[in-house]
């Protein structure tokens, strides 16, 4: 059975000659043989530690604990420990305070002087004088909202844009609110702006004539109406002296030689209009008019002045009025057709009353 | 039998757990190889009904997770023969498996190949007093059963109910809320050597694993090899591992005997080993390689080089040169292979094998894979003759579909769903101990 063959020549060993011989000499343990050509073969097992500590790690809450808690520890005690000096804290502050103010401090983010645009020189003393730091100053020292919300508290100012810009500019556009109209009240003379907000103070009207007036309490609320009235009173315009609040309700538009025209407080543009188209129409305030009623606009009234009314009476046969309203008595040979017209006076009166 | 039953049932309380958990393992020590595969249990659910995967034989609740096999040290005819070696094999296995799974199992199914089983067929009968079956009543006339001597050192591995009757009516099985006035029933009971399952228990203790459960391999070989059919009409399945080679017989889906011969492939490789003067290694090569039981005229001509495959060097130039013919490896494989196979015969012959309705006999394991096992069973023990392999489980991988994992697979759909055996049942009260206790607490927990 045993032996060689040639039925299989792909082993090829029929060609092949005899295996070298070691050269005679004492035989060598079997054992040792084995050990040199051959390692031990180690034991594929694991040991009993690495099997314990293998199902260990396979256990979720140790596996957690290894690998999250136990660095996250170790970091802390280490700082902790580090920072349980008082030198150490200082310094560590110290050092962190020194770092940030040097990179604040660098030149790209210095700011050395202010750019102010659209302010009026009133305005810009107090842009100034309102600025937190002394220039050159670093940008992170600004705090340009808080210091736009100061800015724009000025009633002037109705809109700042405050950007620090490349080169180390503060730039301030500065919106101004325009004064539209001059409030007189109790306590002196305002400028409004065309929203009716108070932009400043005036000592007389002269500072600005070219502002209509208006007066009257609570006239500055309402500003906005009173500039559409002013708007809507076109041809009169080189007579108004200014539009008066009444009672905190209407408005009365005043023209010079003391004539009124009494709006009523529910759309007073068009009862305005309906005024002067009547002034169109017959050329109404041109005459002696002391007041257009036009509270109700289904029925205006107009009050005469004095020189009307006693020409009127003149032509009527009665006997005329004083500037004060009192029936001048006429001499005894007029007697009889002056009680008459005293009569139809009397029955006028009330209705002027405004 | 208290203690057994106090045990068994801490067993099964175990495996609750570990069902809980969802991750248990089942480990399979063999003569020649150990196994340790690890089951995931999702739970019912995981798939819905339009999928179609029913509930199958069980084994659509789990899949495998991690799975390893190395070879087993220290285990003699399917007992632990060296306690430390198999410690090592044992925790080799597990952490390869685990490695594989990513999870640490606590909680292990082994099974048990040899220590001599022995099987016996006892029978209860008690008078039903309510005149229906209750649960009470099951488990009284399982306790009622009249153990005879196992003999000393015997521990008790399976005790299942197979049948039970109620008054004349035979083959329940489930009898409760039937209506009668006797309850009988059979019962088949597995007993081993005390000291081998305590090895085991041991053993496995050692890797500071908890025992879940212990299994039969040749009860677990059969519920992975056998299909349904044939569990049901009657079938013997034999499990031909590397020492022992397991027997196992199953009618209307419960075992009835079980038995194992202790011969196995290690025998066979062992006989070529000396027939051939040639290292173990090399045998077993020759066996799983060139191995076969039929002999053919090609088979004088197919020479086999012994020699130079083996890698060790005698130092002798004729020794380490040679080669056999394939016809030479079957004169020494196939006498053995009878032998086993006659033991087999015996053993079925002594169950009474002859009388089943259905003779079929499926083989399985290890040495099942030898080519040409199926013409030579056919003939010495009949003619339904198959070569059996495990059930396909999910997530195995194609190395461990082999037949000699079938114990293994087998074991799997053991703890997916065990049958029902003694000890799951309370009890008796009369037996129990702390009754009072126990019924108050039974009382408490129904009525509040």
């Amino acid at each position: 059975m045993p032996g060689l063959n040639r039925l299989t020549p792909s082993l090829g060993w029929g060609a092949r000659p005899a295996p070298v011989r070691p050269p005679a000499g004492r035989p060598q343990p079997a054992g040792a043989a084995v050990a040199a050509t051959r390692p031990q073969r180690r034991d594929p097992a694991p040991s009993r530690l690495s099997y314990r500590l293998t199902r260990m790690w396979l256990t979720p809450l140790y596996r957690r604990v290894i690998r999250i808690g136990l660095p996250a520890f170790l970091a802390c005690m280490i700082a902790g420990l580090w920072l349980s000096d008082e030198t150490r804290r200082a310094s560590l502050q110290g050092g962190v305070t020194a770092m940030i103010e040097k990179v604040q401090t660098r030149e790209a983010f210095m700011v050395h002087r202010m750019q102010i645009s659209g302010a009026s020189a009133a305005v810009e003393k107090g842009l100034l004088a309102m600025l937190p730091v002394t220039l050159p100053a670093s940008s992170f020292d600004i705090d340009l909202d808080s210091l736009r919300t100061q800015v724009e508290r000025l009633d002037a100012v109705e809109k700042v844009e405050l950007r620090i810009m490349p080169g180390g500019i503060l730039s301030a556009h500065v919106t101004e609110r325009r004064p539209a109209v001059l409030w007189r009240h109790a306590r002196g003379i305002d400028l409004l702006d065309k929203g009716g907000y108070r932009v400043a103070s005036v000592t007389s009207r002269d500072v600005r004539r070219d502002l209509p007036m208006i007066a009257g309490e609570g006239a500055g609320a309402r500003a906005a109406e009173a500039m559409a009235l002013i708007d809507a009173a076109g041809p009169v315009l080189p007579r108004l002296r200014g539009l008066e609040r009444m009672g905190e309700r209407r408005w009365d538009l005043v023209l010079d030689r003391g004539q009124r025209i009494m709006l009523p407080a529910e759309r007073p543009v068009a009862a305005l209009e309906q005024a002067l188209a009547m002034d169109r129409e017959g050329g109404l305030l041109a005459r002696d008019v002391v007041a257009v009623d036009l509270r109700d606009p289904g029925r205006p009234i107009l009050r005469l002045g004095l020189t009307a009314q006693n020409t009127l009476r003149r032509a009527l046969g009665m006997p005329e009025l004083a500037p004060d309203g009192s029936v001048i008595e006429p001499d005894e040979d007029k007697d009889g057709a002056a009680g008459g017209k005293a009569g139809a006076a009397a029955g006028k009166r009330p209705a002027d009353r405004g | 039998m208290r203690d057994l039953y106090q045990a068994q049932r801490t067993m099964r309380q175990m495996r609750r757990q570990a069902m809980a958990r969802g991750v248990l393992a089942v480990l399979d020590v063999g003569t020649s190889k150990i196994t340790c595969i690890i089951l995931q249990f999702d739970g019912p659910g995981q798939f819905r009904d339009t999928d179609g995967v029913g509930p199958m034989a069980g084994q659509s609740s789990f899949r495998v997770i991690g799975q390893f096999t190395t070879q087993s040290r220290g285990v003699r005819y399917g007992e632990i023969d060296t306690m430390g070696e198999t410690e090592r094999a044992v925790r080799h296995v597990v952490q390869g498996a685990q490695k594989q799974a990513g999870v640490r199992v606590d909680h292990v199914i082994a099974t048990i190949a040899g220590a001599r089983p022995a099987s016996y067929g006892l029978a209860g009968e008690i008078t039903l007093t309510a005149g229906k079956v209750t649960e009470q009543d099951v488990a009284a006339v399982l306790a009622a059963c009249d153990a005879p001597d196992f003999g000393r050192g015997r521990e008790v591995l399976h005790a299942q109910p197979v049948n039970f009757a109620v008054d004349a009516r035979s083959g329940l099985s489930d009898p409760r809320d039937h209506v009668g006035n006797r309850l009988a029933v059979d019962m088949h009971v597995l007993t081993i050597d005390g000291t081998a399952a305590s090895n085991l228990v041991q053993c496995i203790r050692r890797c500071d694993l908890e025992l879940a459960g212990v299994g039969s391999a040749a009860y677990a070989a059969g519920r992975a090899a056998l299909v349904e059919d044939e569990q049901e009409l009657g079938a013997a399945c034999i499990d031909m591992g590397g020492g022992v080679t397991g027997v196992s017989i199953f009618l209307k889906k419960h075992m009835i005997f079980a038995d194992a011969v202790r011969m196995g492939g290690d025998l066979v490789t062992r006989d070529i080993s000396q027939g051939l003067r040639v290292p173990t290694q090399t045998a077993e090569w020759l066996k799983t390689r060139h191995g076969g039981l039929e002999a053919t005229g090609r088979d004088d001509v197919e020479m086999i080089a012994v020699g130079a495959a083996s890698g060790a060097e005698t130092g002798d130039w004729e020794t380490d040169r040679r080669s056999i013919s394939r016809a030479d490896l079957i004169g020494i494989m196939r006498p053995r292979v009878e032998e086993i196979l006659d033991g087999v015969r015996a053993v079925l012959d002594a169950a009474g094998f002859d009388h089943m309705p259905s003779r079929q006999i499926v083989l399985t394991g290890g040495a099942s894979q030898i080519p040409g096992l199926d013409v030579l069973a056919a003939r010495i023990l009949g003619q339904n003759v198959r070569i059996g392999r495990p059930l396909r489980i999910q997530g195995l991988a194609q190395q461990h579909t082999a037949p000699c994992h079938a114990a293994t697979v087998g074991l799997a759909l053991h703890a997916a769903n065990p049958q029902d055996e003694w000890w799951d049942f309370e009890m008796p009260v009369e037996r129990s101990g702390v009754i009072g206790l126990k019924r108050a607490y039974r009382w408490f927990r129904n009525n509040w």
